[in-house]
């Protein structure tokens, strides 16, 4: 299986070859090479996940990293169950989306340079997951922030996106902080950073403490949420989730890859990854579940009320990622990771429908000023259409199941998965609603935009409905490998999950569990007939709850005024330190002191030397004569020492 | 009584260091070259002084490459002089700076 | 005890000729006192036994290089360079370096210890002559330097002529 070290290199090779070659060679056929790279790269994981399912399994390294002292660090390679699921999710969407990106990017002048950084992107992603160490993860971490600031502020121009980039590379920060901190502990306790020698010796660190501030914290317990901080970035959770929204000012296919189907799902791999260190400690799965629980109903309550395409499908995400978390923090990493890999499908496919709505409205997000759109764009409709019904949760479709299982491990979860599965449902229910609003707004009623742009309007070329249709069909059957045993299935995902995640102990029946299924199914169906009734029925509806509701609406519109809260405690007080402070005082006394002061000195110095220097040849003539007198004279005294 | 031959090379020496003065304190280029011929004849008489204490002609070939060098020395020395004197209008060393600080 | 006398009147004679040449205002002066110091120089080579060297010393300095001063002396006018100052400014400077020299080379000299003694003593020097033990040492074992030395005297000869060749 040694084949599968391959498969973050050939992304790699594209992006040299890309950055290198793309800008005078090979210009608009730059997408060759990086879909070749990466099309490889999905063959190899297919055959990867074919073996894994066999029940083979690899942990071998590559070359040696860095070495010093006790600390060894190697390029090393962890293929097991959950690595083969990840390389799947990335590698197909990750290739779906460098095909709908001919298309969409059609005719951009950085079209070389958008092709490198998504194979650099799809290699980073793939070095995170197959790594078998913490450092090759952080890596991995980093690399895909890069990329991802880099893709945010593709269209650098334009100061919105750069912004964007810059905030999403800030707010990483803090998680990632955290997450460095938590890699440095790990090393600290165990001495190695190799996934195996940590998850040999949590068991002999458990009931440890650590000292931090003069208190004895507990020892998993610290590590476990110093890594949750580095997911919560990534990932969006709250309260670091302020930069996903704004990242959508990428291109809508990087939206696609990185900010729904992949990245930010690098911060459930990572808590699922950590699965033997996080069980062991009941606070850290609180806190993952309730931040988990929390961030689904915040972000889900935003995007109720937003009227930019993009945003509400990035707020969709954020609150999906809540689900994931919830489902780790339940102790259910496998239905974690289930969900992950469904949503990859039905999210991609959204974001990708958005982008085609975009490319027919040359440009529009305001679903307010679209509508009737189904019937000039009927694939993009359908598709579309399909990935809503799965994310709400339409039995037989991908997202139920998973959602379902979720939904199922949380009743079964005590106290705490019991106030998170109320919390989940609700969330479906909005779920629901928000996805069939922007169904109705957009596709269905009598196109409300200005008349050149309903001149425009069209389906978008092959290229791009080809990827929407093969994601279409993951958004509809990817959830079938993980039918529940009371539905008459085998849940054949779980038990592929076992060795390496585990399988939390349910107690339920399967009544209970019929009544979990028809809980969520209820809340979806309210979901969808309160949007129908909303924005089918009778459109004045919503303007009139709006009045009558006006400071929560105002409190939703604004996003609970959370960006604003940021920056009048973080960003402000940072400015006036860095303008003032640290402009004012730091550096243009103490750093420009020491720079300029520095070379001063020397210049003076050098110009009381320089008289040294005066150009009689007489006084060269005393001084070199001066200089072997005493160079004898040494010797002499040297030579007579000795005899 | 033979004389020692340290008496020989002290006076070799004085006349080295006589002509490192001149060297040293003459202003006169024409000098100066003269002092540099007045040293290289003190290492000459050290150089047979030794040839003849011990009984090795490999002292006086020296000589004779030393002043092979001197008389080279002389002729450069003079055409630098000549064509200094041509440039600056001058064959005062001190008068000659151009390389001060 | 007459040899001695010869040697106390070269000791005392030749640093006072070097002074001399040092010293004079005016250089044909010195190269003119540089002339009787060459003299006294050769005949200080005869005292040890250098027949040869006295004669080079006599023809190349007496007869080649101080005629060769003489010439570009009296090629350029140098009435105005007779009336400036003698010696630099530094010259208390460079007097005590020259006596600290002296006193080094005195300690030094009185230090010596003599080397193994070779071949050649007065008396196989006599049976061969001075000039045919020299000339068979230079042209046998010591025959490239001497080569390279005829070299240097071609660069010196072509190097001065191009030096002082007028640019027109």
């Amino acid at each position: 299986m040694k084949y599968a070290m391959l498969i973050p290199f050939l992304p790699l090779a594209a992006f040299l070859i890309n950055i290198l070659f793309g800008r005078f060679l090979l210009k608009d056929r730059a997408h060759i090479v990086a879909i070749a790279g990466v099309f490889a790269s999905f063959v190899l994981s297919v055959a990867v996940f074919i073996q894994v399912a066999g029940g083979a399994t690899m942990n071998s390294d590559l070359y040696s990293w860095i070495s010093s002292g006790g600390f060894r660090v190697s390029v090393g390679f962890l293929i097991d169950p959950l690595t083969a699921v990840m390389l799947i999710v990335v590698t197909t969407v990750s290739l779906l989306v460098h095909i709908y990106s001919i298309g969409y990017m059609h005719g951009d002048p950085g079209y070389y340079r958008f092709f490198s950084y998504l194979s650099l992107f799809t290699f980073s992603m793939l070095m995170l997951v197959t790594g078998n160490n913490l450092l090759q993860l952080y890596f991995g971490w980093e690399a895909v922030g890069l990329c991802s600031y880099f893709l945010i502020g593709y269209w650098y121009q334009k100061q919105s996106a750069a912004d964007a980039g810059k905030k999403a590379f800030i707010v990483n920060r803090f998680g990632d902080f955290g997450f460095g901190l938590g890699v440095i502990l790990v090393f600290l306790v165990v001495g190695s950073i190799q996934y195996s020698d940590i998850f040999a010796s949590v068991g002999s660190l458990q009931g440890k403490t650590f000292p931090l501030f003069g208190y004895e914290v507990d020892l998993i317990t610290l590590i476990a949420l110093l890594l949750f901080c580095g997911a919560v970035g990534k990932s969006a959770q709250l309260p670091l989730h302020v930069w996903l929204p704004d990242a959508m000012e990428g291109p809508t296919p990087v939206s696609a890859l990185i900010h729904a189907a992949t990245m930010v799902t690098a911060g459930v791999f990572l808590v699922a990854r950590f699965n033997p260190l996080f069980s062991l400690s009941p606070t850290a799965m609180a806190v993952v579940a309730i931040t988990g629980a929390a961030t689904s109903l915040f972000a889900a309550t935003i995007a109720l009320v937003q009227n930019d395409i993009k945003r509400i499908i990035a707020y969709s995400t954020c609150s999906q990622l809540g689900y994931m978390f919830l489902a780790c923090g339940v102790g259910a990493f496998g239905a974690g990771i289930f969900h992950l890999y469904t949503h990859a499908f039905f999210k991609a496919l959204l974001f990708l429908g958005a982008g085609s709505v975009m490319h027919a409205m040359a440009g529009e997000l305001d679903i307010q000023k679209m509508g009737g759109l189904k019937k000039h764009m009927p694939v993009t409709y359908w598709t579309f259409l399909l990935a809503s019904l799965s994310i709400a949760g339409i039995p037989g479709l991908a997202g139920f199941f998973s959602k379902d299982e979720i939904l199922w491990m949380a009743y079964n979860g005590g106290m705490i998965g019991k106030i998170v599965w109320v919390v989940a449902t609700i969330v479906a229910g909005l779920t629901a609603f928000y996805s069939f609003r922007i169904i109705f707004l957009a596709f269905h009623g009598s196109f409300r935009g200005t008349h050149e742009q309903e001149h425009h309007l069209h389906e978008s070329p092959s290229v791009m409905t080809v990827p929407l249709a093969i994601l279409a069909v993951g958004a509809v059957g990817a959830g079938w490998i993980g039918i529940p045993q009371a539905l008459g299935g085998g849940n054949w995902i779980a038990h592929f999950f076992e060795p390496v995640l585990g399988h939390p102990h349910v107690h339920g029946t399967h009544a209970e569990e019929y009544m979990v299924m028809g809980i969520s199914i209820l809340a979806a169906a309210l979901g969808i007939g309160t949007a129908s009734y909303f924005y089918v029925m009778s459109p004045d509806m919503p303007k009139r709850l709006t009045e009558r509701y006006k400071q929560i609406h105002t409190v939703l519109w604004n996003k609970y005024f959370v960006d604003e809260l940021y920056d009048a405690i973080i960003v402000r007080p940072t400015k006036w330190v860095a303008s003032t402070i640290l402009v004012g005082f730091t550096d243009a006394k103490i750093i420009e002191g020491i720079v300029n002061g520095v070379p001063s000195l020397i210049q003076s110095f050098g110009m009381k030397l320089r008289k040294l220097q005066t150009g009689y040849l007489q006084h060269y003539g005393i001084v070199l004569i001066f200089g072997l007198f005493v160079l004898i004279s040494i010797a002499f005294i040297a030579g007579t020492k000795t005899h | 009584m033979p004389i020692p031959m340290e008496w020989y090379l002290g006076l070799g020496g004085v006349i080295f260091a006589v002509g490192m003065f001149g060297f040293l304190v003459r202003r006169n280029m024409f000098v100066m070259l003269l002092s540099i011929e007045l040293m290289l004849n003190a290492v000459n008489i050290t150089m047979v002084t030794f040839s003849h204490y011990l009984n090795d002609l490999r002292g006086q070939i020296f000589t004779i490459f030393i002043m092979t060098v001197a008389a080279a020395e002389a002729a450069i020395g003079l055409a630098i002089i000549v064509t200094l004197f041509r440039n600056k209008a001058t064959i005062q060393a001190d008068e000659i700076k151009e390389m001060n600080g | 005890m007459i040899l001695q006398a010869f040697f106390w009147y070269f000791a005392i004679t030749m640093p006072i000729f070097a002074f001399l040449v040092i010293s004079r205002k005016n250089p044909v002066h010195c190269v003119l006192w540089m002339l009787v110091f060459s003299i006294h120089s050769a005949a200080l080579f005869l005292f040890l036994n250098a027949e040869f060297l006295a004669a080079v010393e006599l023809i190349l300095y007496a007869g080649a290089v101080l005629v060769l001063f003489i010439f570009v002396i009296m090629m350029m006018s140098m009435k105005e360079e007779l009336a400036g100052e003698l010696v630099i400014g530094e010259w208390p400077i460079a007097a005590a370096l020259s006596i600290g020299v002296v006193l080094m080379f005195f300690f030094g000299v009185s230090n010596f210890a003599k080397g193994p003694s070779g071949p050649y003593t007065i008396e196989a020097i006599k049976a061969e002559t001075n000039t045919r033990a020299l000339g068979k040492l230079l042209f046998t074992e010591y025959l490239f330097p001497f080569e390279v030395a005829s070299l240097i005297l071609l660069i010196a000869v072509v190097g001065a002529m191009v030096l002082a060749k007028r640019k027109d």
